[in-house]
């Protein structure tokens, strides 16, 4: 059953038609691509759902209720995540501290278990915790480092953190591939696999679309805002408008 | 251990002597109490900008609504002082922030303008509508009923605040806050209500400033239009800005350098204030770290030297 | 018809004396917390002019109006240029420049109310049978030819077209060639010389007060919010509600209620719509 339902989305900036009915679900539990070339509106589509910026028309269901117009942070509190394109992690705090945010917000002290609030140290060790989980290291004390100390391949993987730290029910991964290079995003897979056993719900905005075609199961193309195809990537990319959309026409 | 112990030590214990220190000299005394009325309103302009981001440009308004709360509560509720100033604090703080709140879900500049509008309107509305006493203020509150409370109420204040300050810092509450100012997508992605968090900040804030003002009603017996004065509002961003935002304690230092200063320069009357825009001006366009964070730079730098 | 007339007044010299504050947040997004400060400094030099070196009145009138727009100027140029960016040093700065600027004049000798300007034009008139004195009508004409003015200034100028892009995106206005220190600067000196144009009008009807100088910045940035920061002809439409509802007020109720009509306002406004009347939502969201 679809555990997000999007109905005609429609975002216009001044001039500029960001998005442009765009429809969609996605069921609990999968692994949804969105594509589309630079300016089809994929990050806006984010912001839209997760409320970050309010969309001029449309629905946005999840689990049933309408969370259209919801500010970021009841929507964030719903159980919905969302990763930021440009990331700007605390850099001058150790990585693990750059959780604790997430872990003191509402949702997590009710689900991760404790009421009125954990102690200091509780969260501290549910960060390293979780750290470990995605693969930072805790004997070589990763966990503990300065976050301006660490590449992009674990800057990123502390990003996705941060989400799960909400132990959220949707991730929106927005182009968590980019930056990286191809052993880095290997090293990536794990864990999105370990999302996916979890039963958390992956939205993911890609433009490494070999990597993602590994992973997803459902891929949706969008073009100047509109949705041009949806389906398995095979039938994604043998459709003609998205070989448009990406390689232009052929002029005769 | 020691180094860490020993300013801090010496800092409380400087504090807490200097009334003894100055007992032949009342109106050096009366300085060191009104200087630490000042460090309040540093510390706490210094925990909005720095630790939240919004810049609070009316310490003023603290000063003056806690102090005619007070005067409110003493004179014409004949609450006695002990009741009273703890009153005014609260409800000085609490109408603050109702009067905050429409801002504080917009952009940063606008919690600035609000905030230089509010005492420059206080003043003409009271003066205007003569309530509250009008141009005469309100005379009659009590004084404290004996000279070493009056001298150390607000310094033991003054430390409480300040400590207790730099503990919430350390909190993960403080870590919320600080987040608010540094990236604040970023944490309203996580869950956490932004307005929310910097109204707690305000009411905490104000909250200091309005005991402040509380406590200066007291002192002067007296409150009046001239309790919204510039000078509570550009003391406080001079000292800050000079003794190094984020750390409080920078604030304070500023603070013990500037109001000595405005004692000496009481002589210029009003060109007081041109002379502290006029170092805050600099300040922030040559040396807009502060005293403070430039020395504790210089500490790290120098701290881990071995002689060669 | 007293109130037509007067509330008419009252606008246009509300929008003179707040819109060289809103076109220079338009163009840079610094707010001029020196702007009431620029105000009064224009009354100072006139009146140094006029008495201490007996100038003619036209001639001091203009060169009182440059130091306001050199000082603006420069206050960029040499201050607020190495802060941009940083926000909370950019509000503060100007504030501090605002403070000392009108504190210094109150100790170099604005004080007291024995400072006044002479009228440009004396005499009264019957304007739709309510009598008017010609200077302030001399207002409203100046102020409806400055509103031409700059309209016909920024289409079709070069320099106020580089105006109009930069307001409306800075990046992509420096991304064609435009210059944004330089439009800063060009805006400044434009905005602190309407100041100093709105002092030079509106002076001679008062005392030359330093006070006056608070109550400029307050009543600008009054109409700018509420007419949405940063929009010009927002700034104006605003400064008619408020100026219409000052008159009112001072029909019905009492004159001293003026302040808290531009408080109200502003609060109002910041509860209900706070992008201001033709402000854009843009504006008040921290950027994603």
């Amino acid at each position: 059953m679809s555990i997000l339902s999007v109905e005609d989305i429609g975002k216009t900036f001044g001039g500029l038609k960001a998005l442009i009915s765009v429809s969609f679900s996605v069921k609990q539990g999968e692994i949804y691509g969105i594509i589309g070339p630079n300016g089809s509106g994929k990050t806006t589509l984010i912001n839209c759902i997760t409320g970050f910026i309010r969309p001029d028309t449309g629905k946005v269901y999840f689990r049933g209720t309408n969370i259209r117009g919801w500010p970021a942070h009841k929507i964030a509190r719903a159980g919905i995540a969302r990763t930021f394109q440009v990331m700007r992690p605390y850099y001058s705090l150790p990585a693990y501290k750059n959780l604790i945010i997430p872990l003191w917000s509402p949702r997590a002290r009710t689900i991760g278990g404790w009421r009125g609030g954990g102690r200091h140290g509780d969260r501290d060790t549910v960060a390293v915790d979780i750290l470990e989980e995605i693969g930072f290291e805790r004997d070589s004390r990763v966990p503990y480092k300065m976050a301006s100390t660490l590449p992009t391949g674990y800057l990123k993987r502390l990003e996705l953190a941060r989400c799960i730290a909400l132990r959220p029910e949707i991730i929106f991964c927005d182009e968590v591939f980019s930056g990286l290079s191809a052993s880095e995003v290997a090293g990536l897979m794990p864990l999105i696999e370990k999302l996916k056993m979890e039963g958390i719900t992956l939205i993911m905005v890609e433009h490494r679309l070999k990597e993602l075609f590994k992973v997803a199961d459902r891929i949706m193309a969008l073009q100047f805002g509109e949705k041009i195809a949806e389906g398995h990537y095979r039938e994604v990319i043998a459709d003609a408008r998205v070989k448009e959309a990406y390689l232009g026409s052929e002029e005769v | 251990m020691l180094y860490v112990a020993g300013p801090r030590a010496l800092l409380i214990a400087g504090l807490l002597l200097l009334p003894l220190i100055l007992e032949m000299a009342p109106y050096w005394k009366r300085v060191v109490n009104i200087m630490c009325v000042y460090g309040l309103l540093a510390i706490s302009f210094d925990f909005l900008a720095n630790v939240v981001g919004l810049v609070c440009l009316g310490g003023a308004m603290f000063i003056g609504v806690g102090s005619y709360m007070t005067a409110i509560f003493n004179v014409y509720l004949h609450l006695p002082i002990y009741m009273a100033i703890p009153l005014a604090g609260l409800s000085g703080a609490l109408i603050s922030t109702l009067l905050l709140l429409p801002c504080l879900s917009l952009r940063g500049v606008y919690f600035a303008i609000v905030t230089l509008m509010y005492p420059l309107l206080f003043t003409r509305i009271i003066e205007a509508l003569n309530i509250l006493g009008g141009t005469n203020g309100i005379t009659g509150l009590d004084s404290f009923p004996n000279p070493y409370l009056e001298n150390y109420v607000i310094i033991v204040l003054l430390l409480v605040f300040l400590f207790g300050l730099r503990r919430l810092m350390d909190e993960d509450i403080g870590l919320v806050l600080r987040g608010v100012k540094d990236n604040d997508q970023s944490v309203r992605a996580s869950g956490v209500n932004v307005t929310h968090m910097k109204a707690l900040a305000v009411f905490i804030a104000s909250f200091i400033g309005c005991l402040g003002g509380a406590y200066l009603a007291h002192l002067y017996m007296w409150t009046g239009l001239s309790l919204f004065a510039l000078d509570f509002s550009i003391i406080p961003i001079a000292a800050a800005t000079i003794g190094g935002g984020g750390y409080m304690m920078g604030a304070l230092i500023g603070t013990f350098i500037l109001v000595p200063l405005s004692e000496f320069l009481r002589f210029f009357g009003t060109f007081r204030i041109v002379i502290y825009c006029l170092i805050l001006t600099g300040f922030i366009v040559f040396k807009s770290e502060g005293i403070m964070t430039y020395l504790s730079r210089k500490y790290s730098q120098f701290e881990r030297w071995a002689k060669i | 018809m007293d109130i037509l007339v007067y509330g008419i007044i009252n606008s246009v010299t509300l929008s003179l004396l707040s819109l060289g504050f809103t076109l220079v947040y338009s163009i840079s997004r610094l707010p001029n917390f020196a702007h009431g400060a620029l105000y009064i400094t224009t009354g100072y030099f006139i009146w140094l002019f006029l008495n201490s070196l007996g100038l003619g009145y036209p001639l001091a009138v203009m060169l009182g109006i440059a130091p306001a727009g050199l000082i603006g100027a420069l206050m960029y140029r040499l201050v607020l240029i190495r802060i941009r960016g940083m926000e909370i040093s950019e509000i503060i700065a100007t504030y501090a420049i605002g403070l000392a600027i009108i504190e210094g004049l109150r100790w170099g000798g604005l004080r007291g109310t024995t400072f006044t300007l002479p009228s440009f034009a004396s005499g009264f008139r019957d304007i739709l049978g309510v009598n008017v004195d010609d200077q302030r009508l001399l207002v409203v004409g100046v102020g409806f030819s400055v509103f031409a003015l700059l309209y016909l200034f920024v289409r079709l100028t070069r320099n106020g077209l580089a105006l109009r892009g930069i307001a409306q995106d800075e990046r992509a206005a420096m991304m064609l060639g435009i210059d944004s220190d330089r439009m800063a600067v060009v805006s400044f000196a434009i905005g602190s010389s309407l100041a100093g144009l709105s002092a030079a009008l509106i002076l001679p009807l008062g005392n030359i007060v330093v006070e006056a100088g608070y109550n400029v910045l307050l009543f600008s940035i009054a109409v700018s919010v509420i007419g949405g920061l940063g929009s010009w002809a927002g700034a104006i439409i605003a400064s008619f509600v408020i100026g219409f509802a000052q008159i009112l007020t001072e029909k019905f109720l009492s004159s001293h209620f003026q302040m808290v009509i531009a408080l109200l306002a502003i609060i109002i406004t910041l509860l209900i719509k706070p992008s201001g009347i033709l402000g854009r939502q843009k504006e008040l969201e921290e950027r994603v």
